[in-house]
């Protein structure tokens, strides 16, 4: 019983759900630049799904192409089980909050919002209604009357939200949504996305470059590079497991250290490092052929520091701090290794310092450790 | 040590003393005088002229030099004596042909204006909507005809609309036709060469507000389910509104008044008061009854100006 609940909530694990976005073999080529090579992708209902990625990585182009302001230069988007090749945009069950929440400048935060409604030929009255609703939720009500510049950059975003909230889309597709606003408005909205999200039951594709931001919010992430993906998965899965080094590295940080595997057995996978003198023993279920190049990523967070050397671990370091960065609620060290390569180890402050004495200080010798469990083997 | 101090300090005192009060002067009075220049240049070559137009248009024409009665003369006995007249004024009344040449010139700004907009608005949109190379070329063809005179550009559509020029050999040889169209010296010839004429006048203000539309409200328009007429109609148009009236307005004003072609294009068949105007200055030599003509033109060019205004002052009062 407890399983199925548990499947409802990760419509992707149970291999019988219909997918609500089904992307089949999409290209998109502008001249001879390729934006999106090839892709797949099945996104469910309710989901909230990130694609995550640098500049340029094709993310906003998948995410014009569902919207249809880009036709797909091969391929097809299904929405809800309908081919969406010849439905134009304004035809879809879907819409948009823009980067730039594009609201029009000549009409009040009322008739923004109505709009939408207003090209359904609903009644006058409905369409009253559903937009007091929707501006009560987005807590807007006494700024109707007011014109896009006349509202703070945080007020507009929510008359974007409710705008395109509005029409009850199957699908609500947000471009950077959050990347105008301050930290402090980014993170308060963060949570009333996720409440409205939960409330409505929408699925949402959230475009966005900040990882933390598609960590918080998703269901499920994409990471993208170069019009393909490099991995999907839960935002844990995605930190924990990443499949490449450009993941990891994008995904949070990660110190990696290069290495030939001299050993592989059924659960862990040994690697020695050349240039540090060292092997490592780290988790691995598939094996690995013998003299394959490989990389130990481990996370800064996963590292702890101690001013003696450990008995019986095998992967241990040596450094010297060259840095330390207090955070408030982390510390973190950067500490250079034999062969000069500096290491990233976030430590949380759980004890405060006493007097004006650190726990560890600069140049001090440390020695770096992490459980087997904590690292990941690295292909490419 | 401050180099600049040190030479102020070797300086001598007085030169030191004007140079230092002048930077004081030009500091704390730019604003007056960057407005000043062009204020002083309007009073002295707009408002000044305007007003001698005024006074000639109330004094009566006689054979003289200048060939109108003085505003106030003095008499033998020492004592001043004005004299103002409103004939001129009431003439234009009572003459069915100066009503008539302001309402069809007004008729013809009225027209071509609304054609340069239909022509314009969607060549203004295109040149806006182009990418950055082809922008720049669209925008320097808008241009280029003022490169060439005017004048040399109206002659040039006497020998294209001509009985025997140029789109009449044309269409003879072609075969079309078998005797040459009138174009020539009509209405017709007339509203082409004020529509092509002032084409450019109504693309430039269009482009520059068209320009700073943001792409995306289209889409947002689109995605909100409006197909793109609707979404012209509702986003695109309310917008552009501001450079429709601009444009109107530079096409409109100068058109109402346009001697040129009326007079080359149109000869004696088109009346606009533009050349009755010129008529009675040049050809009757009634300077008070021209200047009248002229004042009564600027009254009925205001007027729309001043409308304008009014909504403009609403708009913004209900921002």
């Amino acid at each position: 019983m407890s399983q199925q609940t548990n499947d409802s909530h990760r419509p992707w694990l149970d291999g019988d759900a219909e997918p609500f976005i089904k992307i089949r073999n999409v290209t998109k080529k502008f001249g001879e630049f390729t934006a999106v090579d090839n892709i797949d992708l099945d996104i469910y209902k309710g989901e909230l799904f990130s694609l995550l990625g640098g500049s340029g990585c094709g993310k906003t182009t998948l995410l014009r192409m569902l919207a249809g302001f880009e036709p797909p230069s091969s391929g097809t988007i299904y929405i809800d089980g309908v081919d969406m090749t010849d439905v134009p945009p304004y035809a879809r069950p879907i819409n948009m909050m823009f980067q730039s929440y594009a609201l029009f400048p000549h009409m009040t935060v009322e008739q923004n919002v109505a709009y939408g409604l207003k090209r359904d030929k609903i009644s006058k009255d409905e369409i009253t209604r559903r937009v007091d609703e929707i501006l009560s939720m987005v807590e807007l009500s006494d700024f109707i009357k007011r014109k896009p510049h006349q509202l703070s950059g945080g007020q507009r975003q929510r008359v974007a939200l409710a705008r395109a909230l509005v029409k009850r889309p199957k699908v609500l597709l947000l471009d950077e949504p959050l990347g105008a606003l301050d930290k402090r408005l980014r993170e308060q909205t963060q949570f009333e996305l996720i409440n409205i999200q939960d409330d409505l039951g929408v699925t949402f594709v959230v475009v966005t470059h900040d990882q933390e931001e598609a960590m918080t919010l998703s269901t499920r992430m994409a990471m993208m590079d170069a019009g393909k993906f490099q991995q999907i998965g839960t935002p844990a899965e995605v930190y924990e497991y990443p499949e490449s080094r450009l993941v990891a590295n994008f995904i949070g940080s990660a110190n990696m250290f290069e290495g030939r595997v001299s050993q592989s057995g059924p659960d862990h996978v040994i690697v020695a490092s050349k240039a540090l003198g060292v092997e490592f023993n780290t988790e691995h279920t598939n094996s690995i052929i013998e003299g394959t190049k490989v990389w130990i990523a481990v996370r800064p967070e996963k590292i702890t520091l101690s001013k003696m050397p450990l008995d019986a671990i095998t992967n241990q370091l040596k450094g010297v701090v060259v840095d330390i960065g207090y955070n408030g609620k982390t510390s973190t060290y950067r500490i250079r290794i034999s062969n000069d390569q500096i290491i990233e180890v976030s430590v949380p402050s759980q004890k405060r310092p006493k007097g004006d004495r650190q726990l560890i200080d600069w140049d001090e010798e440390i020695y770096l450790n992490w459980d087997q469990s904590n690292a990941v083997v690295l292909m490419k | 040590m401050n180099p600049v101090n040190h030479a102020n300090h070797s300086a001598g005192p007085l030169v030191n003393r004007l140079l230092l009060r002048l930077v004081e002067l030009l500091q704390s009075r730019w604003k007056v005088i960057v407005v000043g220049i062009p204020f002083f240049w309007l009073l002295l070559f707009f408002l000044a002229p305007f007003i001698i137009v005024i006074k000639v248009s109330l004094a009566e024409s006689i054979i003289a030099s200048p060939p109108f009665s003085p505003l106030y003369e003095r008499a033998e006995d020492g004592a001043l004596s004005i004299r103002v007249i409103f004939e001129n004024y009431s003439y234009l009344w009572e003459d069915d042909l100066y009503i008539n040449s302001y309402i069809n010139s007004v008729k013809i700004a009225s027209v071509s204006t609304v054609c340069c907009l239909l022509i314009g608005y969607p060549m203004a949109y295109c040149i806006a909507r182009s990418n950055p190379t082809t922008k720049n070329i669209l925008l320097m063809l808008v241009i280029l005809p003022f490169w060439t005179s005017f004048l040399l550009r109206v002659y040039a559509w006497m020998g294209l609309l001509a009985d025997q020029g140029t789109i009449n050999s044309l269409l003879i040889w072609l075969g079309v036709i078998d005797e040459p169209i009138r174009m020539l010296y009509s209405e017709l010839a007339v509203y082409i060469g004020i529509v092509y004429s002032y084409l450019p006048f109504m693309i430039l203000p269009l482009y520059a507000n068209m320009e700073k539309l943001d792409v995306t409200l289209d889409e947002a328009a689109a995605d909100l389910g409006a197909k793109p007429t609707i979404a012209f109609l509702t986003v695109t148009l309310p917008l552009t509104l501001p450079g429709i009236i601009a444009g109107s307005l530079l096409v409109f004003i100068p058109a109402t008044g346009e001697f040129v072609i009326p007079d080359l294009l149109g000869g004696g068949n088109v009346l606009m008061i533009g050349r009755i105007l010129s008529d009675e200055f040049n050809a009757n030599s009634d300077w008070p009854l021209a200047s009248a003509v002229a004042i009564v033109l600027l009254i009925v060019l205001v007027l729309p100006m001043v409308l304008y205004q009014r909504i403009q002052a609403r708009e913004r009062g209900n921002l």
